[in-house]
């Protein structure tokens, strides 16, 4: 395909970087040696206390191998050990962990450059975990670190820099560089790099100046794109980690890495892992065009598909679908994204998602009249910023897009946020006087946009909004604005954290696919919509409950490993439909996963042992939760927006269906029923059922009827620490 | 009548696998089809009909972000 406008074409932020540069004042300089991990582990980890200038390494000891395995597991562990029951995401002990995970870094396979990062998030006040591409990762493994953990506060504002090739680590006061990410990720890779050719061994974790002020705030990893000449970005979006980052006083974390090659890994068996990475590379070449159109749309393929199946979120999650999806459809996004260049956010992904939409004109705010890449939007995105807000203009959903990234703050956050919000203008609890004269009406792009500014800016009624779906259902009740029971009903969150963007009311093992996670309603930890709603494949308790043990278990895995979820079933065999039932767990990749495990640690696993190892970390989790004094049945209890129809409106959308339902589920005549007697049997109805759901899952994970895991459990997994069973302990009457 | 995915539904002398599909609104492209148990190949959608009283599955792999 030609482009047919110059795609490199974008304003550059580097004209001062060398002068801001020489303005930094080193606090601390500590020599290291550089190492390569063996068999994906490097067996130390980087401990950085920012508050007393101390750099020391830790050793990664069998035992945390054996249990929590690396990434997301490692994270929780440093955090459990870092903090105490009465830590708030604020204080000094606060640790935000960064860990690829022992298969992270392999250019074999598709989808293997990811980082977690795990810290306390003021948006939940339990460990949230983040799994996110770019290159920080794994070049801090191929410095010799399989975790970066960090404690403490800066004075003033700092960077990190790990420099693999002058065996340094730094910590420096850096006063001048302007931190909204897309500029500060640019010149720190310009002032960390010996040269232009080695843009690409630099990454860098920034978060822009809405993270300042928003609970909502994110994190940024840079990867360089060659071909564009760009630095591009992507986020450790859920929970808030920006705003923990930036209380940290930290401008950005810099790792400058050594020549990349394929096997730095130093796998046991390096030819079984590229093995079964030409397969899976020659099913991406051959299918995706069939398939998903990864390669050219990346996610944003679920726009118009989550419209046919009423799954797309529209006005605050009230709908499923909208007559305006042509205008933000799957057709739109592939030609605003520019064809045919290599979007992989880590080397060997020919998955290669990572779209990005060149030569947007920045409409508003400080960067107005700048040409910028926007990295994305990917399906969320499009549906957060768009569709739920009601906004169908490409244009803005680009700009919000392109503002959310480079202010540090989450996409799916902020489109929960500010859907929840233009739902209390469109109910008169938010009014023109009470949101500071912004009209919240649904579409209104402009007063979307003007709220992340605001954010920024850490002012006005963007700030309120920054903070939370929770927060302004407090805030508003507080204020005698709204009803609050009624807010709890439409507010799209659990745990503190909002809803990612699908529709759960239809499926009952999706709204225990969100509210029964541990870190809150984030679907990667389960996506069953299409299995239950769809397929109609999963129709008893039991068997809801037997997905909702498996799959988030074999997502967890991707966690500890440091791989991308999305070549494991956004692409498939040509033959998997074979597999019929079964085919939703794609049991070839899942074979070619415990192929690329074994060449690279060297250890036989089996499917059943792949669970298992997941389902260590998953209950240390649980009991951390508890440990934060969040916990038991009740936290797992979802919004009633997520469950069924909560307004009159929502109702007659769906009159037939529901109607049905009464008459055929519930055995109920429906005729002279008004509509809120037919919402009321609804709910009673729906609620009662997701009772039932949570009695069949807690069963199955080996958990109390109140979501406790039992001693049993915890000693089945080798997490009966003492000091994790006296957590447990007093709940288990 | 036919079972679609447990769901009851019309059926017509010379039903296809695509019209099912279609009067569904089943536009996901990673589906698996069995009619009886039966696997239909991709691409023979179009040429397949479904006989009365047919029990016909239509798998949706999961996908999502
Ligand atoms: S599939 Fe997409 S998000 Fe995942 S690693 Fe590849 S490019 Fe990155």
């Amino acid at each position: 395909m030609t482009i047919a406008y110059d795609y490199k074409t974008r304003t550059s932020y580097t004209e001062d970087a060398a002068a801001q540069k020489a303005a930094h004042k080193v606090l601390l300089q500590h020599s290291f040696e550089p190492s390569l991990p063996e068999r994906g582990y490097t067996n130390r980890t980087l401990h950085i206390d920012l508050s007393t200038l101390k750099v020391t390494e830790k050793a990664v000891t069998r035992q945390m191998k054996d249990i929590f395995v690396g990434g997301r597991g490692f994270g929780l562990w440093y955090l459990w050990n870092a903090i105490t029951p009465t830590t708030k995401w604020n204080d000094p002990e606060n640790d935000i962990v960064i860990s690829p995970g022992p298969l992270a870094g392999n250019t074999a396979y598709a989808g293997s450059g990811k980082s977690i990062v795990v810290t306390l998030s003021p948006l939940t006040s339990i460990p949230v975990d983040s799994n996110v591409g770019g290159y920080f990762g794994p070049l801090l493994k191929f410095c010799g670190y399989d975790a970066l953990e960090i404690q403490g506060k800066a004075a003033s504002d700092v960077i990190v820099v790990i420099d693999g090739p002058k065996k340094t680590i730094t910590i420096e006061e850096a006063p001048e560089e302007n931190y909204d990410s897309h500029v500060a990720a640019e010149i720190f890779t310009h002032q960390f790099a010996d040269n232009d050719k080695d843009f690409v061994n630099v990454g860098v974790v920034s978060a822009g100046k809405g993270a300042d002020h928003a609970r909502i705030g994110c994190l940024n990893f840079s990867w360089f794109d060659p071909k564009r000449g760009a630095v591009r970005l992507k986020q450790a979006g859920r929970g808030g980690i920006g705003l923990v980052f930036r209380d940290k006083k930290i401008k950005a974390l810099v790792v400058h890495g050594g020549k990349m090659k394929g096997d730095l890994n130093q796998a046991a068996d390096f030819a079984r892992t590229t093995k079964v990475g030409r397969v899976l590379a020659k099913e991406i070449h051959d299918f995706d065009d069939q398939q998903c159109k990864m390669r050219s749309i990346g996610t944003a393929h679920l726009v118009e598909v989550m419209d046919a199946y009423d799954l797309l979120p529209v006005h605050n999650f009230q709908y499923g679908k909208h007559k305006d999806i042509d205008k933000i459809a799957s057709t739109v996004w592939q030609k605003r994204f520019t064809q045919g260049i290599f979007d992989g956010c880590w080397y060997g992904c020919h998955m290669a998602c990572a779209k990005g939409a060149d030569c947007h004109k920045v409409m508003t705010g400080p960067y107005k009249g700048d040409v910028v890449t926007v990295d994305g939007p990917e399906y969320e995105t499009a549906a957060g910023l768009g569709s739920n807000c009601g906004i169908f203009e490409p244009d803005w959903i680009l700009e919000s897009n392109f503002y959310c990234d480079t202010y540090g703050l989450d996409t799916i956050s902020f489109g929960t946020c500010c859907a929840f919000a233009m739902e209390c203008f469109q109910r008169g609890i938010l009014n023109l006087e009470r949101t500071g004269g912004l009209d919240l009406t649904w579409g209104n792009g402009a007063s979307h946009v003007e709220l992340l500014h605001q954010i920024a800016r850490g002012e006005g009624f963007g700030l309120i909004v920054g903070q939370g779906v929770k927060y302004m259902q407090e805030y508003f009740a507080g204020k005698g604005w709204g009803d609050l029971p009624f807010m709890i009903d439409i507010g799209m969150q659990v745990k503190g954290m909002e809803y990612s963007q699908y529709m759960s009311k239809e499926s009952l093992a999706q709204q225990g696919g969100y509210a029964l996670t541990n870190k809150g309603p984030q679907h990667d930890e389960a996506w069953l919509i299409f299995m239950d709603m769809v397929n109609n494949q999963i129709p008893t308790f039991e068997d809801k409950a037997e997905a909702l043990h498996y799959f988030p278990l074999f997502r967890t895995w991707f966690g500890l490993m440091g791989l991308c979820k999305l070549p494991w079933n956004d692409i498939e065999p040509a033959d998997n439909a074979k597999h019929g039932k079964d085919a939703a767990k794609v049991p070839e990749h899942v074979q070619n996963y415990l192929e690329l495990y074994a060449g690279i640690t060297g250890n036989e696993m089996t499917n059943e042992e792949l669970i298992l190892q997941s389902e260590a970390v998953y209950n240390f989790q649980r009991v951390f939760n508890l440990r934060m004094g969040m916990g038991g049945r009740k936290s797992d209890w979802p919004p009633y927006r997520s469950v069924g129809p909560v307004t009159r409106e929502e109702y007659e959308s769906r009159a037939e269906r529901y109607d049905k339902q009464l008459k055929e589920l519930i055995g109920v005549d429906p005729a002279g029923k008004s509509v809120e007697e037919k919402m009321a049997l609804h709910r009673t109805w729906r609620e009662d059922r997701y009772n039932k759901l949570c009695d069949a899952v807690y069963a199955r994970r080996g958990w109390t009827n109140n979501a406790i895991p039992t001693l049993e459990t915890l000693k089945k997994f080798k997490i009966d620490f003492p000091e994790v069973v006296a957590v447990v302990k007093p709940h288990l009457g | 009548m036919i079972t679609v995915n447990g769901d009851r539904m019309e059926w017509h002398d010379g039903m296809t696998v695509a019209e099912i599909l279609e009067i569904r609104n089943y536009i996901f492209r990673m589906i698996a089809v069995q009619v009886n148990g039966e696997l239909i190949k991709r691409g023979t959608y179009e040429q397949t009909s479904v006989p009365d009283e047919a029990d016909v599955q239509v798998i949706h792999m999961i996908s999502g972000g």
